[in-house]
């Protein structure tokens, strides 16, 4: 099965190399039966993919360690679910994947247009072909999936099993959803920049796809972050480390040009900058994908070899300097047909909005691969820190956030200015309001984040209050009660009313990072049971200790032979407020030392404890110290004196000596404020988006151009 | 003031300042980085006082933990000059003998002291054939 | 290989041929690049416009005069666009 992978690669090769001659000869000499058979090609790459796709997929699942890719990274013991996920898990894999989903949504891309924009849509077929291209020859020349050792072993290295959590499955493929579309908002710019087509008509189609993009890549940074979070050891959603900002990158860019795209849309003008935004949001997207398959920079996701470097820095030199290309020579086709009429607009505010966006992209930018600036410039390699990228991302952030809330305050084209300074009365005494309120409280450090409040607060009474006028204006023109009114409102002003409910979201987002970041305490110490500590107002006991033994009792269904861990019993002013369970697995290792070590020498993973509550979230983590003389005894021993399959023996005696004497572990505990209102802020944001993007009823539509043409007639005739 | 020149004031004043908040972005950041050394070249250019991140392996049989300091030895990819380092702070998962790990330390009185909560260790290779002592084909 | 394996990569380039190429074997395909679906586009965007400014005017962001007048200056355009879909018709 394994000759049908490889040849399945060779296919989609082929069909590449001649969807790319196909579309451009048939877009160049006015031959749309070739531009047809090269959208063709697309749609053939996504069945031949999905084939070899599903070869791999039928390998992990059935055990087949014929294939390198399935001895390496799953084994008998693994379970089958991850055993599915596992395919994406290894190098070799997720370029597949990344092939594959690429395939799959640059036919649904084409599919859509294929009855429009012919011209541009064969230049992007060419491109879409071309990525694909460059990935099944990275597939084929250095890193195939489907490379076998005969003959066939006996079983596998199994998964790692940090990676043995729900989550952590599903990120990569959003992930890769997300980099993937944003190279077909890249393909369709360099198809407009070709064809000398940069319209209304370009703006419809492109703005679906980036929309899809930003939604999906910015699923696959929250469930990124709720994954560091809840499943890791170390109790924090972003690092700033190189792989998260990687992706954060390209969908900032995203959210400029979808902002953007309506100042073109409305005013003709701002092209090149639109242009310029869709190549380099696709070209971040790609760099994102090397960041994390090159290990050129050290991070914790550093992965993958050297040997794909070189191919893909030639690949991102070629896009840059292609769209530096494209952009100068098409310039004439991007010039601006209209200005800003007023700096009192909201068009103004959407400037402001791209330059704040496009800021932070580059000093997230400048921060991640300062290493490599560095080392270019003065020949020493050196990082920055969180603490560089804080200092320069929380202001940016600030403007950002009350941006948003002036925004829905002015007017399109051109606001009257005293409207516009009586709209602002509610929202500046929503801010001081809670300013108030916070001082009040007691609450009197941390400047950022009071400013963060208040600027939330400020955006809150601001969309609050086109909500309120929104409605009664609905109310006054249909006489609809006020529930109906609200909700024919944003029906009818999807776009409107979507993006205001995205900023509510982007704003309860930051009020709980600003929370959760600046008023967290935690506490990293040593217990025995019986003992206590404080952290905040919590007190947390070390009640016992807890040790579970082989998979079929391990909660967390990961697979490790030996869990140890803790019952600790959080409480608050003497009242009881949840009972902690953090532990940290033991997981066997093929190749151990000795029978006992071959059954919890593998890499522990702590599994962690969190009661997480809407005004604050208790996490706890343990390190139970299994390097404790009494234990490392019966380690030893049974290392020397049980056979092979005995090892078990001595597993139950260490479960036993545990929880008899247990050794004092270390344990990390935390109480961050407000951190469930981050993932409630994303979700907000998602829906939002998803409210925003929805076509609206066309017969709505209708009704609007019939009256608008009989008016506009009406008021010609009449000037 | 004609429009036209007003729009090209405007441009100059936005263009004026982003250059200067971006100098300003670029000078920090040399000021504010660590620079990455192997102990090779930490031993011989390290100043008091001065963050370094250190990167190499961790030296097996170096890892002993006495209360909430976890000391350890970190040498050269290749082998060759090791540094002690005394750590206190979060300890990843990943973190065990002979594994890569990079940590940012000060050298204070002869000693290497590890920053808080700045270790990393690189996550396994999950992307490299495990070395052969790890698999096992029957 | 098997026989097996060899029999559905023949199946799976056969496939691939007959999707691919099936627009050249079918009778002339007709495409007319016209500047239709690009107008409807803009038309659509500045009746969004329109109702735009009327609901920034009933939500009290601008004043009744300059409502007027971009209401004014907007359906102006709107005719214009219109009048451009009327000659791509003909």
């Amino acid at each position: 099965m394994a000759g049908l992978g490889r040849a399945c690669l060779l296919i989609a090769l082929a069909v590449c190399a001649y969807g790319i001659w196909a579309s451009l000869y048939g877009v160049r000499r006015a031959r749309p039966e070739f531009s047809a058979s090269g959208r063709r090609c697309v749609y053939a790459l996504a069945g031949v993919l999905t084939v070899a796709f599903a070869v791999l997929e039928v390998a992990f699942l059935s055990n087949d360690f014929a294939f390198n890719t399935v001895a390496d990274t799953s084994s008998r013991t693994t379970p089958t679910f991850y055993r599915a996920a596992a395919v994406w898990s290894s190098q070799e894999g997720s370029l597949l994947l990344w092939a594959w989903l690429l395939s799959l949504w640059s036919s649904l891309a084409l599919f859509l247009t294929r009855k429009r924009m012919r011209d541009v849509a064969s230049y992007a077929t060419a491109v879409l072909l071309g990525l694909a291209g460059f990935f099944i020859s990275l597939m084929i020349f250095y890193a195939t999936p489907f490379a076998t050792t005969r003959p066939r072993p006996m079983e596998g290295a199994g998964l790692d099993p940090l990676l043995r959590f729900p989550t952590m499955m599903i990120h990569p493929p959003m992930l890769y959803s997300g980099y993937t579309l944003c190279t077909i908002p890249l393909a369709f710019g360099v198809g407009a920049l070709l064809a000398r087509r940069v319209d209304a008509d370009w703006i419809k189609v492109v703005r679906r796809f980036a929309f899809a993009a930003w939604l999906f890549l910015g699923l696959g940074i929250l469930l990124g972050a709720r994954w560091s979070y809840a499943e890791l050891g170390w109790g924090g959603y972003w690092g700033w480390d190189a792989v998260e900002n990687a992706s954060l990158m390209p969908w900032l860019t995203g959210t400029a040009f979808l902002h953007s795209l309506m100042i073109q849309e409305k005013r003709g003008m701002l092209k090149v900058w639109n242009v310029s935004l869709v190549l380099a949001t696709g070209t971040l997207a790609i760099m994102g994908t090397f960041l994390v398959r090159s290990g050129v920079l050290n991070s914790i996701h550093a992965f993958g070899g050297a040997t794909l470097g070189v191919p893909f820095v030639t690949l991102i030199g070629v896009l840059i300097g292609g769209s530096i290309y494209l952009v100068v020579s098409r310039r004439d086709v991007l010039r601006s047909e209209h200005r800003i009429d007023s700096l009192l607009s909201r068009e103004s505010i959407f400037i402001a909005n791209n330059l704040v966006l496009v800021a932070l992209c580059f000093v997230i930018f400048w921060g991640t691969y300062f290493p490599l600036i560095s080392e270019a410039l003065n020949g020493r390699e050196a990082s920055v820190g969180p603490p560089w990228f804080d200092r320069y991302t929380v202001p940016l952030a600030l403007v950002l956030v009350l941006l948003s809330g002036i925004g829905p305050v002015i007017a399109w084209r051109r606001a009257t200015l005293a409207n516009a300074r009586r709209n602002f009365s509610v929202p500046l005494g929503v801010a001081l309001l809670t300013l108030v309120a916070l001082l009040a409280a007691g609450v009197t450090q941390k400047p950022f984040a009071i400013a963060m409040f208040c600027c939330a607060g400020f955006v809150l009474g601001s969309i609050g209050q086109e909500f309120v006028r929104g409605a009664a204006a609905r109310r006054a023109m249909a006489g609809e009660p006020a529930p109906v009114a609200l909700l024919s409102l944003v029906r009818r002003n999807r776009r409107r009313y979507g993006g205001y409910i995205v900023h509510l979201g982007m704003a309860v987002l930051f009020v709980g990072v600003a929370a959760s970041s600046s008023f967290q305490h935690a506490n990293e110490l040593g217990l025995s049971p019986g003992q206590s500590t404080r952290v905040g107002s919590y007190t947390v006991r070390y009640l016992r200790p807890t040790a579970t033994i082989t998979p079929k009792y391990d909660r967390a269904h990961t697979g490790s032979t030996l869990s140890l861990g803790a019952i600790l019993d959080v409480s608050r002013h003497g009242r009881h407020v949840a009972t902690l369970q953090p532990s940290e697995g033991f997981y066997a290792s093929p190749g151990g030392q000795g029978s006992v070590s071959s059954l919890i020498g593998g890499q522990p993973v702590s599994h962690i404890s969190m009661d997480a509550g809407i005004t604050r979230d208790v996490w706890s983590a343990i390190a139970p110290n299994i390097e404790a003389p009494s234990l490392q005894r019966i380690v030893m021993a049974g290392n020397s004196k049980l056979g092979p399959e005995e090892g078990i023996v001595a597993i139950a005696l260490l479960a036993r000596e545990y929880l008899r004497h247990p050794p004092q572990a270390q344990f990390h505990l935390i109480v961050s404020p407000l951190v469930m209102w981050i993932w409630i802020g994303g979700l907000i944001v998602l829906g939002g988006g998803l409210i925003a993007v929805w076509p609206s009823p066309s017969a709505v539509r209708r009704r609007v151009a019939v009256r608008v043409r009989s008016r506009a007639e009406r008021d010609l005739v009449r000037a | 003031m004609n429009p036209a020149r007003k729009r090209t004031a405007r441009l100059i004043v936005a263009l004026s300042a982003a250059v200067v908040l971006a100098s300003a972005l670029i000078y920090t950041s040399f000021s504010a980085a660590s620079p990455a050394l192997s102990p090779s070249q930490l031993v011989r250019q390290a100043q008091p006082g001065r963050s370094y991140q250190l990167t190499g392996t961790v030296v097996p049989g170096s890892v002993h933990r006495s209360g909430a300091v976890l000391d350890f030895s970190v040498q050269d990819r290749v082998g060759g000059t090791s540094i002690p380092v005394a750590y206190t702070g979060t300890v990843p998962d990943p973190f065990r003998e002979g594994r890569e790990v990079i940590v940012t330390v000060q050298r204070q009185s002869g000693l290497y002291v590890g920053e808080r909560n700045s270790l990393i260790t690189k996550c396994p290779s999950k992307f490299k054939t495990a070395p052969p002592g790890e698999k096992q084909n029957y | 290989m098997s026989v097996l394996v060899a029999v559905l990569i023949v199946v799976l380039v056969a496939a691939v041929v007959i999707v691919v190429s099936a627009p050249l074997r079918a009778s002339r395909v007709r495409a007319r690049v016209s500047r239709h679906d690009d107008l409807e586009a803009e038309r659509d965007a500045k009746y969004r416009e329109i109702r735009d400014a009327e609901l920034d005017y009933r939500t009290g962001k601008l004043s009744r005069e300059d409502y007027e007048a971009i209401d004014g200056e907007l359906r102006a355009e709107a005719i214009q666009i219109l009048d451009r879909i009327e000659a791509e018709e003909r």
